[in-house]
């Protein structure tokens, strides 16, 4: 049972606070804040303890989310509910940030009311909650024209309409201008985290993809809507299926609400999705990538030859696998090169002048920035380091290199969502929207 | 806003809210109240408003009543006159049509939290329970909750209690769980909600309808029901087993303690349990909350105690992503290092690598740990990746290596060698303390295999002034004298200035004691000085610490699994700048599981002591490194000590065997000598508390010694003739060491004679061919405790007789 729940900025304003079971003073919210800035940064500042209460906390969307308890609670329900809670907040409210928090504080506080009752966890589900709750979201982003960049010259219907634009699914879920603002829309967003290390001789060590499909519902009203994936979709290793560019996973889980009957057979899943998000699906794969991992990585390094042993070459041709991606682009896609404790400066040659690279010398590292990648091309960049007390053992300390990247249009294990149909027919407008993305979690490439 | 004055605030809201301008405008008056609680929320004192917001309770709104109550229960309890006003609107409140109204009304009436105004509650509280609609239900069955730990110390109406039992049966499952809390509560002091056979299956038939939370709360109260018999058990089993593939991180989890809570006497079917969670525990230590991760990655550890080969081949889902934070980089090294076998140690070995040159300092420091700890079991590889990073020249990285080489070798004596190279043409200059700890220590007990020692030493004693850490100083002091016993003629001088400094200039007492000992010691001769300081280098030299900690029973840890003590577990080893390193086991799983099956017939056996059913319990955790053991063992020497005479053969069974048996009752085996030398030896240790008294938990070391008696001498030859891996030079010390002991056992006996004799005599009485075959007992305690002491004896003595008579058996068979 949780006693109190608080929200704190990162400076440490009080934003929220609840006591739930007046078991514990109001002083604990400042006891938190002494107690997390103490810690230094090895430390696992998930659970704290001061006297008897404990202090279970996560930190999402730049701000502390905290809940107190006596009792020994399971740390998986409380973890949950604040990761939950969280969710609802963004759901309610649009977007996660200290001022979309502050400026929806009674909407949370009334959500807090109706979630948990002395310290027990109620109900978190949006479709029973949205009967309670009566305060309208405030909207934190003001209208702006930059905005309307979907929209053609003169209002023409351009290509980019086809895409949703990235900012729909950051809106409140109950909007209070009815009809005009709120449209009847379904996001079905199947997303995946790759993690991947790549050894020094381009073996490929580890590959571990965990996915989920997410569902996110601006309806009203929904009864059912089915999914369907791909038919030769497999499950586990003992599923061989012929020739064909089978898509398969290790494990896969769903959501409780969701209906297998047809999965089986047609690879259907049937759900009544609630508004809000949620997850429909997760599933993992390890170790077995039906195509090869998209970037590729051939670093080499030097040392000048120029008599003064100063200079460090490292030249970093990156490529990203030509054959998928002649359609599709990688983006925001940036690399981390560690470099030797003594790098003083660093001069660089890029391809293109969108790219950007800078050294970091309390990271000791170089970071160099790719705003978008094309899809088949191959970039290069040469870094000179002047290093300071340069020797043999320096090398040692230059990579393993890591890519963080986004990669939209593209599921690496190959799941696509073959239709999705709702019933009974909505009777307005509605848009459904299916939207892929893989994420780069740990993208490593050893030297 | 902040800004202004408190006062200033309060004063212009007041002149608000009391307009009735104001008041008449809903929209204005709403506004207005939201700024109320806005400063309340941010912490200001806004108390003065109270009579202001009581009367804007009464109104329609429900928004502002909402808002209006968020405030009235906060600072009621410092108004609880002014809020005898608000029950009025409450309770009238209370018979509103709307069932949204009702059940605000009714959840903030007990939530003002005044144990006066109980009186008018109740009546409100009881209508409630008998609501049609279920949100009303929901709230009123917590209320009655809210009421009593208000009033923790009045009786609850049977009435009452009577209700919310049959309320289990309500149609909303909401209500049915708030059921299971109440009663919880409210019955707190019979031992909560009392869970019969019908009560049992109708939530676990019911649970299907709850979500996630209500499930895992009534898992939760579950655990406190026995089944009456297999069949029931295991219907029970099989309707939850769909629960432990849940994706539900909480329901997983809480499903996977009340498995193993039911079946704690079926090993088998735990493990069964365990293999099944082990997917969905993998799920959520890669989840994308990194909090998530982490509680999983504690509770991995938990079971790996007892399972280490659970998860071998997902080690790759160990690895550690790039952009993790730290806490949960090393949670996931220590969990690595659990896992390493055969096949996989190339692979994490070079992963770990990867993470010594991380920019975290703390982190490549659990990475150098990490690897030093492999290195028990996969010597050679981990010393040439440890050697190397010295390569590296950076003071962090350094100085985790030497102290984890130090560990290292005090371990594996044989990789003495490559730490002498690694040693060979040392020129660093270490800032860090714990780092030049190690290095002296090193020198001092390799120095007369590293050419350089004396003039590194020589440096460091140049720079004894400027040192600031008392410990580096008598690390110092003492691997000067070591290094003088090797190489005289090099250290003499500078050893004499470092000792001159100590005695006469240093200020800290301990450093100056220990030179004066030096001091002293070097007076009484050079024999003197080699046995006190060779002689601590280890205790024995034929003792090999048993490396390797057998897989733990699942109880040991049961009952922690899914509370917030694994996380804070975690927290205390991680934060810890020397980190507890995890001991490695080299015995495969396939020995010792084997040696537990041939174990397995002594469980039954009549003589074996149920460690649970006296009123002693012992326990093996927190486990003790053998360098732990070994300063504890000598720090008791003058504390509380008993040594008693067992009558009792060795026994002949194999030291495996042995530790195995020992384990079954809760005592850890350390270490021991070799099954057919003289004197045979062997360390145990053991935790022991009272469950009925509150006597703090006992610290037991022990020593079995089995010195042979009379007989020594022709089983002495028989030993050299069975086994020459004795080196001759190890037994002449053991010789003399055993004649010491020997007087000292004499002596002891007759003490002890007189002392004990009420306990012992029988086995006293016995005489001369009782001490041939005895066993002699040394124990150490802290803090001293007579009654545990005899009853560890007791336990100890029992199993060696059955261990004794089982192998006779076996051997006569």
């Amino acid at each position: 049972m949780i006693s109190q729940v608080f929200i704190l900025s990162s400076k440490g304003d009080h934003l929220i606070y609840k006591d739930f079971r007046g078991e514990a003073g109001k002083d604990a919210v400042n006891k938190f804040y002494e107690m997390v800035t103490a810690l230094t940064g090895g430390q696992p500042p998930v659970v704290m303890k001061h006297k008897e209460l404990h202090f279970v906390h996560i930190r999402q969307g730049g701000l502390y989310w905290v809940a107190t308890t006596k009792a020994d609670a399971s740390p998986f329900t409380i973890i949950e509910f604040l990761n939950r809670l969280t969710a609802l907040v963004k759901d309610y409210c649009g977007c996660l940030s200290e001022k979309s928090v502050q400026m929806n504080f009674a909407l949370i506080y009334e959500l807090l009311d109706e979630v948990v009752d002395f310290g027990y966890i109620q109900t978190t589900s949006t479709d029973i909650l949205k009967n309670f709750i009566q305060t309208e979201a405030v909207s934190s982003k003001p209208f702006s024209l930059f905005d309307l960049s979907n929209v053609g010259l003169f209002g023409a219907d351009t290509q980019q309409n086809k895409v949703a634009p990235s900012a729909a699914a950051t809106r409140p879920i109950v909007s209070s201008q009815g009809e005009q603002g709120g449209k009847n829309e379904i996001f079905v967003d199947v997303i995946e985290r790759m993690s991947v290390v790549i050894g020094a001789n381009g073996v490929l060590m580890k590959a571990d993809i965990e996915g989920e499909i997410r569902v996110k519902c601006y309806m009203p009203s929904c009864s059912e809507m089915r999914i369907g994936l791909n038919e030769e979709f497999s499950i586990g290793k003992s599923q061989l299926s012929g020739y064909g560019a089978a898509v398969r996973v290790d494990e896969c889980s769903f959501h409780q609400a969701v209906r297998l009957d047809e999965f089986d057979t047609y690879r259907i899943l049937k759900v009544c999705p609630s508004q809000g998000e949620q997850t429909v699906m997760q599933y993992q794969l390890c170790d077995d990538l039906p195509t090869a991992p998209p970037f590729r990585l051939f670093p080499s390094i030097e040392r000048d030859s120029g008599g003064r042993y100063r200079t460090l070459f490292i030249h970093v041709p990156l490529s990203l696998r030509q054959s998928l991606f002649s359609y599709s682009a990688a983006i925001n896609v940036s690399i981390t090169i560690p470099v030797p404790k003594g790098s003083l400066r660093l001069s660089q040659e890029l391809s293109s002048p969108d790219q950007s690279a800078e050294l970091q010398p309390k990271n000791k590292a170089v970071h160099w920035e790719i705003p978008r990648f094309p899809g088949g091309a191959q970039l290069s960049a040469l870094f000179k380091l002047e290093v300071s007390g340069l020797s043999a053992a320096s090398l040692q300390e230059v990579g393993p290199v890591s890519l963080n990247f986004e990669l939209p249009k593209y599921t690496s294990t190959g799941l696509q969502i073959r239709f999705l149909r709702l019933s009974p027919i909505q009777p307005g407008p509605s848009q459904r929207w299916v939207r892929y993305v893989t994420h780069s979690d740990s993208y490593t490439i050893r030297i | 806003m902040p800004y202004l004055g408190d006062e200033h605030t309060v004063r212009e809201l007041r002149r608000a809210l009391s307009n009735p301008n104001v008041q008449a405008d809903h929209l204005r008056y709403r506004n207005t109240i939201h700024r109320v609680i806005r400063v309340m929320s941010q912490g200001q004192d806004v108390s003065g408003l109270y009579s202001e917001m009581v009367k804007a309770c009464a109104t329609v709104d429900i928004v502002q009543k909402k808002l209006v109550y968020v405030f009235l229960c906060s600072y009621a309890s410092l108004n609880p006159e002014l809020s005898l006003l608000v029950i009025n609107t409450l309770r009238k409140d209370c018979s509103d049509h709307n069932p949204m109204v009702r059940s605000l009304a009714l959840r903030n009436m007990c939530n003002l939290r005044l144990p006066g105004l109980s009186q008018y509650v109740q009546q409100p509280l009881t209508v409630g329970l008998k609501d049609k609609a279920a949100c009303v239900r929901r709230v009123a069955v917590l209320g009655w909750a809210k009421i009593h730990s208000l009033q923790p110390n009045t009786e609850m109406d049977v009435a009452v209690v009577n209700e919310l039992y049959g309320l289990l049966r309500d149609p909303d499952p909401v209500v049915m769980v708030n059921c299971l809390r109440a009663l919880e509560e409210i019955l707190q002091e019979e031992g909560g909600v009392a869970i019969n056979k019908p009560i049992a299956h109708h939530l676990l038939n019911r649970l299907k309808l709850c979500d996630v939370w209500g499930q895992s709360e009534v898992l939760a109260v579950l655990q406190r029901y026995r089944p009456r018999g297999e069949d029931e058990l295991f219907d029970i089993l099989s309707l939850l087993d769909p629960a432990l593939l849940s994706h539900h991180a909480p329901v997983m989890a809480a499903t996977l303690r009340l498995f193993l809570s039911l079946c704690s006497t079926l090993p088998a079917v735990c493990m069964s349990a365990l293999e099944r969670a082990r997917g969905p525990l993998l799920a959520a230590a890669g989840s994308t909350s990194r909090e998530l991760r982490y509680a999983a990655l504690c509770h991995i550890q938990l079971l790996l105690r007892s399972e280490p080969g659970l998860l071998g081949e997902h080690y790759k889902r160990f690895f550690c992503g790039y952009a993790e934070p730290p806490y949960i980089k090393q949670n996931k090294m220590q969990v690595l290092v659990e896992l390493v076998n055969d096949d996989n140690v190339a692979m994490v070995l070079d992963e770990l690598r990867g993470y010594c040159t991380d920019v975290n300092t703390e982190t490549s420091q659990t990475a150098i740990n990490a690897i030093g700890s492999i290195g028990r079991s996969y010597t050679d590889r981990c010393l040439a990746i440890l050697t190397g990073l010295l390569g590296l020249k950076q003071e962090h990285i350094t100085s985790a290596v030497l102290q984890t080489l130090r560990d290292l070798v005090w371990v594996c004596p044989q990789c003495g060698d490559a730490v002498c190279s690694a040693l060979e043409g040392w020129e660093d200059n270490l800032q860090d303390s714990q780092g030049r700890g190690a290095l002296l220590w090193l020198l001092g007990v390799y120095g007369d295999r590293v050419t350089g020692a004396p003039y590194l030493l020589e440096d460091c004693i140049d720079g004894v002034r400027s040192e600031v850490s008392a410990e580096v100083k008598t690390e110092l002091l003492t691997a000067t004298l070591r290094l003088f016993l090797s190489r005289p003629a090099e250290t003499q001088d500078m050893m004499g200035r470092l000792l001159v400094y100590c005695i006469e200039e240093e200020v800290d007492m301990c450093v100056r004691d220990q030179a004066l000992l030096y001091y002293r010691l070097l007076h009484c001769g050079i024999e003197e000085v080699r046995q006190v300081l060779q002689g601590g280098r280890r205790s024995d030299p034929s003792l090999g610490p048993l490396i390797g900690r057998p897989p733990e029973p699942i109880s040991q840890w049961a009952s922690i699994f899914n509370t917030l003590e694994p996380l804070t577990l975690g927290a205390s080893t991680v934060g810890n700048s020397d980190p507890v390193t995890p001991k490695l086991s080299t015995l495969t799983p396939n020995t010792l599981t084997s040696n537990a099956e041939a174990m397995t017939p002594t469980p039954g056996d009549p003589h074996l002591p149920d460690c649970s059913s006296g009123a002693l319990s012992l326990s093996v955790s927190p486990a003790l490194t053998p360098e732990e053991f070994e300063r504890l063992w000598l720090q008791l020497e003058k504390g509380a000590c008993l040594e008693v005479c067992v009558a009792c053969p060795v026994p002949r069974c194999s030291p495996e065997g042995l530790q195995v048996a020992l384990q079954l009752v809760n005592i850890q085996t350390l270490a021991f000598t070799p099954p057919n030398t003289h004197p045979w030896r062997v360390y145990l240790y053991t935790h022991t508390s009272h469950i009925s008294t509150k006597t703090p938990h006992t610290l037991i070391l022990a020593e079995l010694l089995h010195t042979g008696g009379e007989g020594e001498k022709e089983e002495e030859e028989e030993g050299e003739e069975e086994g020459e891996r004795e080196e001759e030079g190890e037994k002449e010390g053991e010789g003399e060491k055993e004649g010491e002991k020997e007087e000292e056992e004499e002596g002891e006996g007759e003490k002890e004679g007189e002392e004990e004799g009420d306990k012992e005599g029988e086995e006293e009485g016995d005489g001369e061919r009782e001490k041939e075959k005895g066993l002699l007992v040394v124990m150490r305690q802290h803090p001293g405790d007579q009654t545990a002491l005899r009853g560890f004896l007791s336990v100890l003595t029992t199993v060696l007789h059955t261990l004794s008579t089982h192998t006779a058996c076996t051997y006569t068979a």
